[in-house]
């Protein structure tokens, strides 16, 4: 049964959603890829604020294909998250609670997360149209330079995502590949 | 002589430019929108054998989104990848009109803007990194083949299984074992971020850009085709129990399927060498083919 979470994530759902739960998630995330990450991250290093206030707030790593007419966006799974584990620890300092991508996190970001109680979430990726369907307004923000690849401020309702890494250290790729792994 | 080349002449099939440009870019939409039935039909299958509450629950999510896009025109997936086309082209055929990969790269440009497609191509992929807006330049393949047809096939190849792609020249004497470790070992690497359940495709032999070529081109096997060859379907059965075994599962949630299939090519090679090439393929395994 999945669990009903509101966005931005609180302190009480920090605390309460564990590895391989599954949620649903309603109300507001941003998206951001590598390219937007690295200009965060340099933006912070140089001392200058960022175009969002991070502080509680999610990041979805995904960049869209285009909208149809009338459509708030078109299709929007997941990218792969490891291109991101530079930048994430960092933003993870900076009051990031909520990432969710597709893929295997590095230890720096696992490390980050437990010490700054954050988490991981898992979308399906390839599954851009139905992910879709929970994205209800899309926002370009900043660096629209970068087209699709450009932030965003989204408006979710009952987006799907299954939990990967809890604020307690817990793993779902790794405990699940133990589970149904068949050792010979 | 003379009259024979006339009538060689005379046989040539006139094939228009515009028309090729037509087909590649509905083949790109095709493809984007409709997963192929026989990867659909593995997918389901793969469902029945899943033994994790998970895995299933994620490829119930696959299953609902091929339904959804095929529906409503949404891509399956956001990457529609970078444009890949493999082309046959029969030596009595005759392109009028316009030059082949011309036409090839206006279909992309067309398929792409029309189909509310992702473009994801960067120029400069080094340094600038400037999206050229279309999806172009396609990536082209062509063989020529006898006959007066023209075969093309489309695959728009996301970034998240390629980027998992590994090569090896082993040492001639590992042979089949040393095959079989490494093409597991790098399924087993990829783990979730190739989008598993995936498709595993393995070019041996050749020379080293031969062997990924042949791996490539496995991709577009249709799943549940045996290879005629039934040494090489031994070997590919092989890959997959141990590929199954590993127990990463649909999207790395943990699982008894990791892979829908494992296609593997070969090629005859030099007596010092053996190559090996990985090319993976997500489940979302988009490709279409037209025959001209």
């Amino acid at each position: 049964m999945a669990k009903k979470i509101t966005l931005p994530l609180t302190k009480e759902a920090l605390r309460d959603i564990r590895v391989g739960d599954t949620l649903l998630l309603t109300g507001i995330m941003y998206a951001a890829r590598d390219v937007a990450h690295k200009r965060m991250v340099e933006a912070l290093e140089q001392g200058k604020p960022l175009p969002l206030d991070i502080s509680g707030q999610t990041i979805y790593y995904m960049g869209p294909s285009p909208a149809r007419p009338g459509q708030p966006i078109g299709s929007a799974g997941p990218t792969t998250s490891g291109r991101m584990d530079s930048y994430s620890p960092r933003l993870i300092a900076e009051g990031l609670k909520g990432m969710i991508g597709k893929g295997m996190r590095s230890q720096p970001v696992k490390d980050a997360m437990k010490e700054y109680k954050a988490v991981y979430l898992g979308a399906t990726g390839g599954a851009g149209a139905r992910i879709s369907k929970s994205i209800k307004k899309a926002e370009v923000i900043a660096y629209e330079d970068l087209e699709t690849e450009a932030l965003l401020h989204l408006e979710v309702e009952d987006f799907p995502a299954i939990v990967i890494n809890d604020i307690y250290g817990g793993d779902l790729y790794e405990e699940g590949k133990a589970k149904y792994e068949v050792k010979t | 002589m003379l009259q024979r080349q006339r009538q060689t002449k005379l046989a040539m099939r006139e094939i228009a430019a515009s028309k090729v440009s037509e087909i590649v870019s509905s083949l790109f939409q095709e493809a984007c929108y409709h997963l192929p039935e026989d990867v659909l039909t593995a997918l389901k299958q793969a469902k029945e054998k899943e033994k994790s509450p998970v895995a299933r629950d994620a490829l119930d999510k696959m299953l609902e989104n091929v339904e959804i896009s095929s529906k409503e025109q949404i891509p399956l997936c956001q990457d529609t990848g970078a444009a890949v086309v493999f082309l046959e082209l029969g030596q009595e055929v005759h392109i009028f009109g316009g030059d082949l990969y011309a036409a090839v790269n206006e279909g992309v440009r067309q398929g792409y803007n029309q189909g509310y497609l992702r473009k994801s191509i960067v120029s400069q992929p080094f340094s600038a990194r400037v999206n050229t807006k279309d999806n172009t330049p396609t990536i082209i393949y062509t063989d020529i083949v006898p006959g007066d047809k023209l075969k093309i096939a489309a695959m728009p190849k996301g970034a998240g299984a390629e980027n998992m792609t590994k090569l090896a020249m082993l040492s001639p004497t590992s042979g089949r074992l040393g095959v079989i470790d490494f093409v597991v070992n790098a399924v087993d690497e990829a783990g979730s971020n190739s989008c598993p359940p995936v498709i595993v495709g393995v070019g041996i032999g050749g020379t080293v850009e031969k062997a990924m070529m042949l791996a490539k081109r496995a991709l577009l096997r249709k799943v549940g085709e045996p290879h005629p060859d039934s040494e090489v379907t031994e070997l590919e059965e092989e890959i997959l129990r141990q590929v199954n075994n590993l127990g990463i599962g649909a999207m790395g949630y943990g699982g008894t399927v990791t892979a829908l299939a494992v296609h593997a090519e070969v090629f005859p090679c030099h007596i010092a060498s053996l190559p090996v090439a990985v090319n993976l393929q997500c489940w979302c395994a988009r490709h279409e083919e037209a025959i001209l």
